[in-house]
């Protein structure tokens, strides 16, 4: 447990130490936001976003991006060069099993999205009168299994890639099909129907996020394939997983 | 008291043979040395012994453990340094001692190993910023800070300028004298020489030979030659009585003597009885490399 609580406590430093990171997860959805917030008539409600303004309608596809940031980006590149420099491989010829170093790892990765999450949906609140989240038990149950299943996709990436290079050979498309889907490119209204609609199917499921922020519990069958997705990528992480 | 014996060990990558069959044991507070070019099969034999790879044939046991069934228990006794392991760029030396103490049950002071090791000044640089033979002083330190019985260091110096890596081998006997058994992983034949009391070159999967370096060299190569000018004319039959000496000749104003054994203690100890003195004496053996040679057949390094 002291080795744990050390280990945690060394990576928690080494991630505070990394502010490019740091701001991109904590900040970027947050900016985006205020600055979309500036223009007046992406404030005013309209029944083409369900009776909502532009900017409610975008706010889960923000917290979407800080999501894939974290899980499909950040995660399996650190991972991904803690093995190609050999830190995997040293850790493993010490007591301590290097599985703590992961747990560490996820750990700081939630702690990143939650407080992106809080962030963004605080300044949504005040700065522009968004609702907070109108199903809390909904939303925090789409919220961790959509990132339960782009951390286990991420975990995945990092188990399967030698090299920080050859992840992100991986992680670029994957982070590029999670922005699209989830509606970060290109405002979800005005995707082809048939996209939109797989987006509330791909990690970390939009569609649930939208509803239960908007006050509608999410569907059981989307919220389903997260943890599907989230057992399966997770399963094959664990038994694919090298330490060099 | 061995600490470790290797018994016929053997491993292999698919179809490759990276170890064909290794034996040797290692005492108790020696500094022992596996030497051979790269490819030999240095890296996996040692990591055979660390629990990190499973034999596919032989038996391997340290200090009494079995490192595929105890490799808990042999982790807390045995510090490893690997081959090109490094650190992430922004953790700073004592936070990377400070995190391995945590993972070994009776650790050593951190702060004293930073100092022991000279690396004071640089206790709150980030790993990046240190030099080469500082990391690598670092990685050493990683491996002591568990208070190992034995310490398994491999290519320690590779990549070192020539002054960090005679700093290093001082280090290392450093190491050896808190009553740490080390197993030196090189293909320096200097660094092996120099450091180690008993070398297994090892060449194609195989223990070409074992011993001390200065019996490696004189099984090969047993001529020694001794050069020098006496201080006053010299009968040599003086010399070439000696039971070690086997010729003695001319080279101008130089006496050359040919001989095997402790020949120098011989011809010196005869000098010193008829009160000569020995004018530019110099000694040609052979070294650990043309022992290496005409053991495997070709060079270490190429």
């Amino acid at each position: 447990m002291h080795a744990f609580g050390q280990i945690l406590k060394t990576e928690t430093k080494l991630y505070l130490r990394d502010i490019p990171s740091l701001l991109l997860i904590l900040l970027l959805p947050t900016v985006i936001l205020v600055v979309l917030g500036l223009v007046p008539t992406l404030r005013v409600p309209d029944p083409k976003f369900g009776g909502v303004s532009f900017i409610t309608y975008f706010t889960p596809s923000l917290l979407v991006a800080s999501l894939a940031m974290v899980a499909v980006n950040i995660l399996p590149s650190v991972l991904a060069t803690y093995r190609e420099r050999g830190i995997l491989r040293r850790l493993a010829t010490t007591p301590i099993n290097p599985a703590a170093l992961l747990l560490a790892q996820l750990l700081l990765a939630l702690a990143g999205i939650v407080a992106s999450a809080v962030l963004l949906a605080l300044v949504a609140r005040l700065a522009f009168g968004s609702p907070l989240p109108q199903h809390p038990l909904g939303f925090a149950a789409a919220l961790l299994l959509g990132t339960a299943a782009l951390l286990a996709l991420g975990l995945l990436v990092a188990a399967v890639a030698r090299t920080n290079r050859s992840a992100q050979a991986l992680t670029v498309p994957l982070f590029m099909l999670v922005m699209f889907f989830g509606g970060v490119y290109l405002p979800r209204f005005m995707l082809p129907d048939l996209v939109a609609d797989l987006g509330a199917y791909t990690p970390p499921g939009v569609q649930a996020l939208l509803d239960a922020w908007t006050g509608t519990a999410p569907h059981p069958l989307h919220l389903g394939i997260m943890a599907t997705i989230a057992l399966a990528a997770g399963a094959g992480a664990a038994k694919l997983f090298r330490w060099e | 008291m061995s600490v470790i014996e290797v018994t016929n060990l053997h491993k292999r990558y698919g179809g490759t043979v990276a170890v064909s069959d290794v034996s040797f044991t290692v005492a108790a507070g020696e500094i022992f040395g596996v030497l051979g070019p790269n490819g030999a099969g240095k890296t996996t034999t040692v990591e055979c012994l660390a629990g990190l790879r499973v034999p596919d044939g032989g038996e391997v046991s340290v200090l009494g453990l079995d490192p595929r069934r105890d490799v808990t228990r042999l982790r807390q006794q045995v510090g490893v340094q690997l081959q090109e392991s490094q650190l992430p760029d922004r953790l700073r030396v004592t936070e990377a001692l400070e995190l391995y103490a945590s993972f070994y049950r009776e650790p050593d002071d951190p702060a004293r190993l930073i100092e022991e090791l000279g690396l004071g000044e640089k206790r709150k640089t980030p790993y990046a910023k240190l030099s080469g033979g500082q990391k690598q002083r670092l990685s050493i330190a990683l491996a002591l800070v568990g208070n190992p019985k034995i310490a398994i260091l491999d290519e320690l110096t590779t990549g070192l300028d020539p002054q960090a890596r005679r700093d290093t081998w001082g280090l290392i006997e450093r190491v050896r004298d808190r009553g740490v058994t080390v197993v030196l992983v090189t293909h320096f034949m200097e660094e092996a020489e120099r450091l180690c009391d008993r070398i297994a070159v090892i060449d194609r999967g195989r223990v070409a030979a074992l011993g001390s370096p200065a019996a490696l060299v004189a099984a090969v190569a047993p001529e020694q030659r001794i050069r020098f000018r006496p201080s006053v004319p010299l009968d040599d039959q003086l010399l070439a009585d000696l039971p070690q000496v086997t010729a003695v000749t001319r080279s101008g104003s130089q006496v050359v003597v040919t001989g095997t054994g402790d020949v120098l203690h011989a011809v010196t100890s005869v000098l010193a009885r008829n009160q000569i003195i020995a004018a530019d004496l110099r000694l040609e053996q052979a070294t650990l490399d043309d022992a290496f040679v005409e053991l495997t057949g070709h060079r270490l390094t190429d």
